[in-house]
């Protein structure tokens, strides 16, 4: 995907590059821990469910669902294009394994609680912004 | 059980600056200016006050989120101080007045001076609110929260809040018409509230054909930024017997946060962590939901008013949209009279403290054109959104 010239994007560390630049294998990728299999997100230097130190990037699926959305009407940025779709999206891999982003691929008003989703990348360079877009095509 | 310690405190003291959009003046000046009518409204001096507590500290940015700090207070009246505390990371905006509640039961301080200053208005100029990450020149880098939700293009809290509103329509039904009840409801009070800011009437109709912000949320779920102040007095309980006004005592407190501390990671969409504090303040009192006269409920956005409604138990959970349907019940003549001085959405955005301010001006009678009928005993003051939250339940004594 063309990078959108706004797209504001992250300070890239160490704790993070694993999930910001992923995309450039074409992979969604969160900590996981060695010890008791669980996803971390947002990174962080334990595991919260068994304070394992043991933690690796691992990629998922990309695939999941819309648990919540909304539709962005008003212009916060001057030149950017309305309206868009911000979506919660929840991974196949793990309940409660959720991340924020855009819903793209469709028509904004195609967002609904529940639709299956799959990751697609958008190429900002310095990083690889995780989006989704239906299953299905609308 | 243990002591209920916030019970030695009460507020005695109440003061609110002018408030308006784009004042002009300079912050601190308004911020003094609600500080010394919260001073004399207690019926003290300046020597009297032996702590200060203030949300959220001194901040520079963003632009109008900071009127003052606690240094700049205390110089500027020369307090000569026991205890003071400022800061953001706490229970939402009124966890500087719950911390200032325990330090005079503590004996730390007698009378401690609580405030919150804004001048978003004049801040943001008439260009309206920018994003939350602040655009000036090339664009910044995306750090700690906002990391996950700027690269998304989810700039501002609206779109945050708007993600529970959605799946709490989804979940429960709720409409826009039912939603809208609280913004209207908070229209008609701000009309007998001489400092709100919009008092002209607002109709269903109006509100339908508002601007969407995002979805579900329009023009009118969301609060408006002003230049104001708000200030009070918290003293030792034993202390305010002495004051020229009906003491108006803390019952409990709510400051429990037990999901993860997150917009985006919280456990439940359809609740926040106003659920734990709302739990925390009843596991604390011996009072019921259906005792309280009067509710003043965060409205930065209308959303958060209805999730704060179920959370203090006030209507089963996922039942706030049919208990503000209509707007009977919630209105000043209601069952449960709400947002008295016309809110956030109507009053202006004075950041929690004004619902503080509310509920005690209620329970005292002091509410003027807006008093609620009955004379009031008991209020709830509830502040904050997201991850943060905090409330209060007051009792007249
Ligand atoms: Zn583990």
């Amino acid at each position: 995907m063309a990078p959108s010239p706004l797209r504001i994007l992250p300070r890239i560390h160490p704790g993070n590059a694993h999930f910001w630049q992923g995309g450039a294998a074409g992979e969604l990728r969160f900590l996981r821990c060695a010890a008791c299999r669980t996803w971390l997100h947002p990174p962080a230097p334990r595991c919260p469910q068994c304070l394992g130190r043991e933690l690796a990037p691992e990629a998922v699926s990309g695939r999941g669902r819309v648990v919540s959305f909304t539709i962005n009407h008003k212009a916060w940025v001057p030149g950017e294009d309305q309206p868009y779709a911000i979506v919660l999206v929840e991974l196949a891999e793990q309940p409660g394994l959720r991340l924020m982003s855009n819903l793209v691929g469709c028509p904004p008003e195609a967002a609904r609680i529940g639709l299956e989703v799959r990751v697609r990348f958008e190429d900002c360079g310095e990083a690889f912004v995780p989006l989704f877009e239906p299953v299905d095509d609308p | 059980m243990t002591e209920i310690l916030e019970r030695r405190a009460a507020i005695t003291g109440l003061g609110q600056s002018e408030v308006g959009r784009r004042l002009g003046r300079d912050p601190l000046d308004l911020t003094l200016d609600a500080c010394l009518a919260a001073i004399e409204d207690a019926g003290l001096g300046r020597e009297d006050v032996d702590g200060l507590a203030t949300y959220p500290g001194a901040m520079p940015m963003p632009r109008g989120f900071s009127g003052a700090g606690i240094p700049e207070v205390q110089d500027a009246l020369r307090l000569e101080l026991r205890w003071y505390t400022g800061g953001i990371e706490l229970p939402g905006q009124l966890g500087a007045v719950i911390d200032a509640c325990l330090a005079v039961a503590a004996g730390l301080a007698n009378h401690v001076l609580c405030f919150r200053s804004v001048w978003e208005a004049s801040a943001q100029g008439g260009g309206g609110r920018g994003p939350a990450g602040g655009r000036e020149g090339r664009l910044p880098r995306a750090d700690g929260f906002m990391e996950w939700t700027l690269p998304f293009r989810a700039y501002s809290p609206a779109n945050w809040v708007a993600l529970y509103a959605q799946r709490h329509f989804h979940e429960y039904g709720t409409t826009r018409e039912q939603l809208a009840q609280i913004a209207l409801t908070a229209r008609r009070n701000a009309a007998g509230n001489p400092k709100a800011v919009y008092r002209q009437p607002l109709s269903l109709d109006d509100y339908l054909a508002a601007p969407l912000i995002s979805t579900p949320l329009c023009l009118y779920d969301c609060d408006v930024p002003v230049d104001g102040a708000t200030a009070l007095v918290v003293s030792r309980r034993e202390l305010a017997r002495d004051g020229p006004h009906p003491v108006v005592g803390v019952q409990a407190v709510g400051s429990a946060i037990r999901g993860r501390p997150s917009w985006d990671q919280w456990d439940d969409l359809t609740t926040m962590a106003l659920r734990d504090a709302a739990a925390m303040l009843w596991e604390r009192s011996d009072a019921r939901p259906g005792d309280v006269d009067v509710a003043e409920l965060y409205d930065g956005f209308s959303f958060l008013a209805l999730a704060w409604l179920e959370a203090l138990g006030f209507c089963g959970r996922g039942e706030g949209g049919g208990f503000v349907e209509g707007g009977a019940r919630i209105a000043r003549e209601g069952e449960l009279p709400l947002n008295t001085q016309g809110g956030q959405l109507s009053g202006g955005r004075l950041h929690g403290f004004g619902f503080l301010h509310e509920a005690c001006l209620q329970l005292r009678g002091d509410g003027g054109a807006r008093q609620v009928p009955g004379s009031p005993r008991l209020a709830v003051a509830a502040a904050g959104g997201g991850p943060l939250a905090g409330c209060l339940l007051l009792e007249r004594a």
